[in-house]
């Protein structure tokens, strides 16, 4: 080798790689000769790494030949040389299978070696067993695991563990060992280097604390692996690391255990679990880390399962560590906050003081997610100067807390839709500005949202929206603001402000842009004036010469379609408007549900049923959007996922317990419902299903016989459906059915439709349907009380045949279960209006009902946002202008409702919450309905 | 003068070379268990070799360089991966396992034909001669067809690792043999 390349070896500067077949000849050559040269050999093995780690191979055979000559080597003995065989060896155990042949020496190593180089072979030795190998190294690992030196110990721990792949039965016999290394807390040596050859070692570690524990970090992540399949194991586990006595001193370790504890109250999903290991998790709330602290509060914030005390705990370590010195903690700190905010802002305003500091931090990143935080939790009031605030370092952050910040922005135009003025403002500056697709794409989004739920910022966002295509890079934007303009522009008083800007793109733009622009167009030709529609078809005839045909195609068929419109009767003038713009749009869920299934099952020669897909007006759809963009979920711990479970529908694609997903979650389980009754013979003639309630659990969840219930409302009848799951394992039920009985008299029970046979384990259905009563005016919608039993008969399974003996009669009994309600919430559908006044004064003022209430009844301990929940799932109406929402600065609320009733009638509430420490929270609300009968019964649902 | 010179370098440079040995054998021979009854003069608690173990020793101011393989049938294909430059085999048998001597025969046969090792003495330990029944030397010598072999210095010395008895008559052998042919 030349001098002049060795120089350039040596420049790591330069980012040239050594040329491997040099590395590979002159390492053949040096590891063979005799004697060895350690120092030449050493920095060959630190070129042939450089290659390593810079992704170069070698073949296998050459990988295979180097290894045998640098097996070579170990007939020397220095220390540092020896470091760099492992570091090798290790690389090299991945191509080449031959690397078993060391294993002998690095055991002799382990046993007998330089501790400065045990780790390295400890490391190396887990890479070259195999299953085969690894029995005979047993004993050295137990050794080396409870080993007095952290860093052997260490070593052993993370090697047992990449062990596990290969031999997990052997790994396990050395749990005991492991738990003692979680247990033990070691020091380094004071006098670890000093018998070392290298005495540059020991300046190095002189200056490293007595011990950083890490050791256990290691030794809890093994013995959690070891022990995951046994939940006893782990529970126990928990209890003995996380006392206040807890041996665990890294922090580390203890950030992990906290993850363990999180993962096992997810899992389970049981809210007594959750309250058990409380106090663990809260304990480590105080730990003198932050690390520590964060991770605790993250935790318990981190599940619905704890409750809001519990949670509030958290926010104020949380509060505390936002004003800590170190930036790394009020970052993380602060994300959290914002997380949290995200869903429940109310148990984030305590924090509002703190917060308004974080605004002026020299970090912008902490100043962002501070500021986005605070339009969670702010009131009305602040909002404006908040926005200020943030529009003068938007130039400062990333696109990505742009995106953040703009979310928080969109949130907020919901809550607080008096505000539009000043977030339309910030909205239309930040889209000026340059960004990347994701941001252009979230500014747009929050348009959107505004121009759907706020019908006063309509037209000056549609303006917004004009400017901002005239130069916009992507097309995917242009093509939806189109479609937006299409839409919502035709409903505008000055209609022809858009028609000039939607057909600069026919002008000017590609061809998926301008197919766009055309059917935006065509849209624009439903108007009710001539001069108008003239224009459009003038506009549309010069597209038939556009050179791409997807653009002549639509525009030829929005002309054919305007012109028959213009000539024949108004039947098919409506057709030809829901051919232009379709007033009813497929449940998309539905669709994809459907059309996976229709692929899935293969059954081509029939075509696929669009029938059996509901379609939803616009109205529909913006209440299902608005509902799921404003609510505030926390307080359903159980129920979503035990839905989940009851019903079979697993190949649903909006399974997730995600809140996005959730409405039309619904909104399949009602499908699903419906679909099952359709399929019963004895509803046939039942008309269509109008409403179902949610899922109401009628005992507990443990106890033999697990019963949940639906209502089912149809024009004439009310069917109850009672899904019985038998827990026992050895007891047959046969003639099952429930016996409900009305308190009133009013319903009267029509048929039951039992389940014949409940195998052990297993669950059935049952419905009972009623007649729908109604009263001396001919109104029908009659809240009732029903008290139900279980009957049935019980026959015991022999456990020899698994069937039940011929002799067996069975033994009739009964087994009560809870009441049910039916309440006025039962014949409501919530529905979205987006302006709320309008409606309120459209509904007469001689149909309305108004009384006061103590709602100690509901006897929450969530305070106003509690009984907001509660009232909204018992009413089933919508809270309209962002009043879902409480703000823990006042200690009242006015909350806005809408809602229709099956029989069409309109309903809209006003109810105003206060709460004082002596009665509780007192609710004063005024209803207003279609008819007088109506807002009476649903005020009389409130309490 | 000079060629004086020159021969008196050339001896006292090679008594400072590394002399190259392999121990082989078929696995429980005793191999390793001779290599440090060698190195440190006693008997160690030995677990089968996966790989192999190299240890220097001095013996009669010579620096040997010895390295034991293991015998298992898993790794006697990497055997001739370690043959270069190697000046002596010592080739264990264990005199008790008559079943496998053939075995060992025909190891030690297909080893000896290598290019490599053409040039290297043989020594031959008809080890655990403690035993009860083992065979004597002369028995291994004729199992293993050792008069047969052509151009080679070979020689069989009967051992007991254990008690330590042939060991360094058979070594001392060796060394002559080496010294011999590299002077
Ligand atoms: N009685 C007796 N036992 C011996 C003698 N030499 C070795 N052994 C025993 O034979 C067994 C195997 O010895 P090792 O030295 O491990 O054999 P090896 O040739 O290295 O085996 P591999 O590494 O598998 O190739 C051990 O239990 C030794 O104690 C001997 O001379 N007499
Ligand atoms: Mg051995």
């Amino acid at each position: 080798m030349s001098a002049l390349s060795y120089k350039k070896f040596e420049d790591s500067d330069s980012g040239a790689l050594p040329d491997k077949m040099t590395i590979f000849q002159d390492c053949l050559q040096a590891f063979n000769a005799t004697p060895v040269n350690a120092k030449k050999c050493r920095l060959l093995l630190s070129r042939l790494m450089r290659l390593l780690y810079s992704g170069e191979t070698f073949p296998s055979q050459e990988a295979t030949t180097l290894f045998f000559s640098i097996s070579k080597l170990f007939q020397h003995k220095s220390s540092s040389l020896r470091q760099m065989i492992y570091l090798a060896i290790k690389e090299l155990a991945t191509i080449s299978d031959d690397v078993l042949m060391v294993t002998s020496s690095i055991m002799k190593d382990i046993q007998n070696g330089d501790l400065i180089f045990k780790p390295n072979s400890i490391r190396t030795l887990s890479r070259v067993l195999d299953g085969s190998t690894v029995h005979a190294t047993e004993r050295i690992f137990k050794n080396c695991i409870v080993d007095r030196n952290p860093n052997v110990s260490s070593a052993a721990l993370i090697s047992s563990y990449h062990l596990i792949p290969v031999a997990k039965d052997v790994v396990k016999r050395w749990t005991n060992e492991t738990q003692e290394a979680v247990f033990a807390q070691k020091y380094f040596p004071s006098n670890q280097f000093n018998n070392s050859s290298n005495s540059s070692y020991q300046d190095l570690y002189t200056s490293t604390p007595s011990s950083t524990f890490f050791t256990q970090y290691h030794a809890l992540g093994l013995l959690y692996i070891l022990r995951s399949h046994d939940k006893m194991a782990l529970m126990k586990m928990i209890q003995s690391l996380s006392g206040v006595n807890s041996p665990l001193k890294n922090s580390m370790a203890i950030v992990q255990l906290i993850k363990y504890i999180t993962k096992i109250v997810h899992d389970s999903n049981d809210p007594h679990l959750a309250n058990t290991l409380f106090p663990k998790l809260s304990n480590f709330l105080k730990h003198r880390s932050d690390m520590v602290g964060l991770e605790a509060s993250k935790a318990i914030l981190s599940s619905s399962l704890f409750t809001n005390e519990q949670h509030a705990t958290a926010i104020s370590t949380l509060q505390d560590l936002l004003s800590i010195p170190r930036t790394v903690t009020r970052f993380a700190a602060v994300r959290i906050l914002n997380r949290v905010a995200m869903k429940n802002p109310e148990k984030v305003v305590v924090c509002n003081v703190e917060l308004e500091n974080l605004i002026s931090d020299s970090n912008r990143s902490i100043a962002t997610y501070a500021i986005t935080t605070l339009l969670k939790t702010g009131s009305a009031e602040t909002v404006d100067r908040l926005i200020k605030t943030i529009s003068s370092f938007m130039n400062d952050i990333s696109d990505e807390f742009k995106i953040v910040v703009i979310d928080a922005i969109k949130n907020l135009s919901l809550k607080f839709p008096d505000k539009y003025k000043s977030m339309l403002v910030f909205l239309s500056d930040v889209l000026r500005d340059d960004g990347g697709f994701p941001f252009k794409s979230a500014v747009v989004e929050a348009l959107f949202d505004m121009i759907h739920f706020i019908p006063e910022s309509r037209d000056s966002a549609l303006e917004n929206l004009c400017e901002f295509i005239e130069d916009c890079e992507f097309t995917e934007l242009a093509v939806r603001i189109l479609h937006l303009l299409g839409q919502e522009g035709p409903k505008t008083k000055n209609p022809t402000l858009y028609i000039r800007h939607i057909y600069n793109r026919v002008v000017l733009e590609n061809s998926i842009v301008r197919s766009a622009a055309v059917s935006a167009l065509a849209k624009f030709g439903l108007i009710d004036d001539p001069t108008i529609r003239t224009s459009i078809e003038i506009l549309l005839n010069r597209c038939l010469c556009d050179v791409d045909d997807e653009v002549r195609d639509r525009a030829t068929l929005a002309l054919k379609l305007l012109k028959s419109k213009k000539n024949t009767s108004d039947s098919s003038n409506i057709i030809v408007s829901e051919f232009i713009r379709p007033s009813k749009l497929y449940s998309f869920p539905i669709l994809e549900q459907k059309l996976a299934l229709y692929i899935s099952k293969g059954a081509f020669e029939l075509p696929f049923d669009t029938s059996s897909i509901p379609q939803l007006s616009e109205d529909e759809i913006k209440a299902a959007e608005y509902q799921s963009k404003t609510s505030v979920t926390s307080t359903e711990p159980t129920r979503p996922t035990k839905s989940n479970r009851d019903s079979t529908i697993n190949h649903s694609p909006a399974n997730g317990s995600n809140e996005k997903n959730k409405f039309s979650e619904k909104d399949l389980l009602q499908q699903k419902y419906s679909q099952e009754i359709a399929s019963i013979e004895e509803f046939s003639s039942h008309g269509p299903l109008l409403h179902s309630s949610s899922i109401i659990e009628l005992t507990e969840k443990e106890t033999e016989f697990v019963v949940l219930c639906v209502k089912h409302l149809f024009k004439d009848y009310l069917v109850l459906q009672f899904n019985v799951e038998n827990t026992l394992p050895s007891i047959i039920l046969k003639m099952v059915s429930v016996v409900s009985i009305p308190s009133n008299d009013y319903y009267e029970e029509d048929f039951i439709l039992p389940i014949e046979t409940l195998a052990p384990e297993a669950k059935g259905t049952i419905y009972v349907s009623f007649k729908r009563p109604v009263d001396e005016e001919g109104f029908d919608i009659i809240a009732e009380s029903f008290s139900n039993t279980l009957s049935f008969t019980t026959h015991e399974v022999d456990p020899s045949t698994g069937e039940v003996s011929e002799e067996d009669e069975g033994f009739q009994d009964e087994y009560q279960i809870e009441d049910l309600d039916l309440i006025a919430g039962d014949f409501i559908i919530p529905s979205f209006v987006g302006n709320f006044s309008n409606i309120w004064d459209e509904l007469s003022k001689e149909n309305e009902n108004v009384a006061t209430f103590s709602l100690n009844s509901y006897n929450s301990t969530d305070g106003i946002q509690g009984v907001i929940d509660k009232l909204i799932e018992n009413l089933s109406m919508m809270a309209i202008e962002g009043t879902r929402t409480f703000e823990n600065s006042s200690n009242s609320h006015l909350l806005k409702l809408y809602g229709k009733c099956i029989n069409g009638e309109r309903i809209a509430g006003v109810i105003k919450l206060a709460s004082n420490s002596k009665d509780g929270v007192i609710a004063k609300a005024i209803i207003r309905a279609d008819s007088f009968k109506l807002s009476e019964v649903v005020l009389n649902s409130v309490a | 003068m000079g060629q004086v010179f020159s021969k008196i370098f050339g001896k006292l440079w090679s008594l400072n070379k590394e002399i190259r040995i392999l121990i082989l054998g078929l696995d429980g021979a005793g191999k390793t268990t001779i290599l440090y009854r060698l190195q440190i003069g006693e008997v160690i608690k030995t677990k089968p070799t996966i790989g192999f173990n190299v240890e220097t020793l001095t013996y009669k101011n010579l620096k040997l360089n010895v390295w034991d393989l293991g015998g298992q049938t898993s790794i006697r294909p990497y055997w001739r991966c370690y043959y270069a430059n190697t000046a002596a085999v010592i080739f264990v048998v264990d005199s008790t396992d008559k079943d496998r001597i053939e075995t060992a025969s025909k190891e030690l046969h297909m080893m000896l034909r290598e290019e490599e090792l053409s040039d290297s003495a043989l020594l031959v330990f008809a080890n655990k001669q403690d035993q009860p029944g083992a065979m004597t030397a002369a028995e291994v010598s004729k199992a293993l067809n050792l008069v047969e072999l052509k151009d080679r210095s070979w020689s069989i010395v009967a051992s007991s690792a254990i008690k330590g008895e042939g060991l360094s008559e058979g070594l001392d052998w060796l060394i002559d043999v080496i010294k011999d042919e590299q002077l």
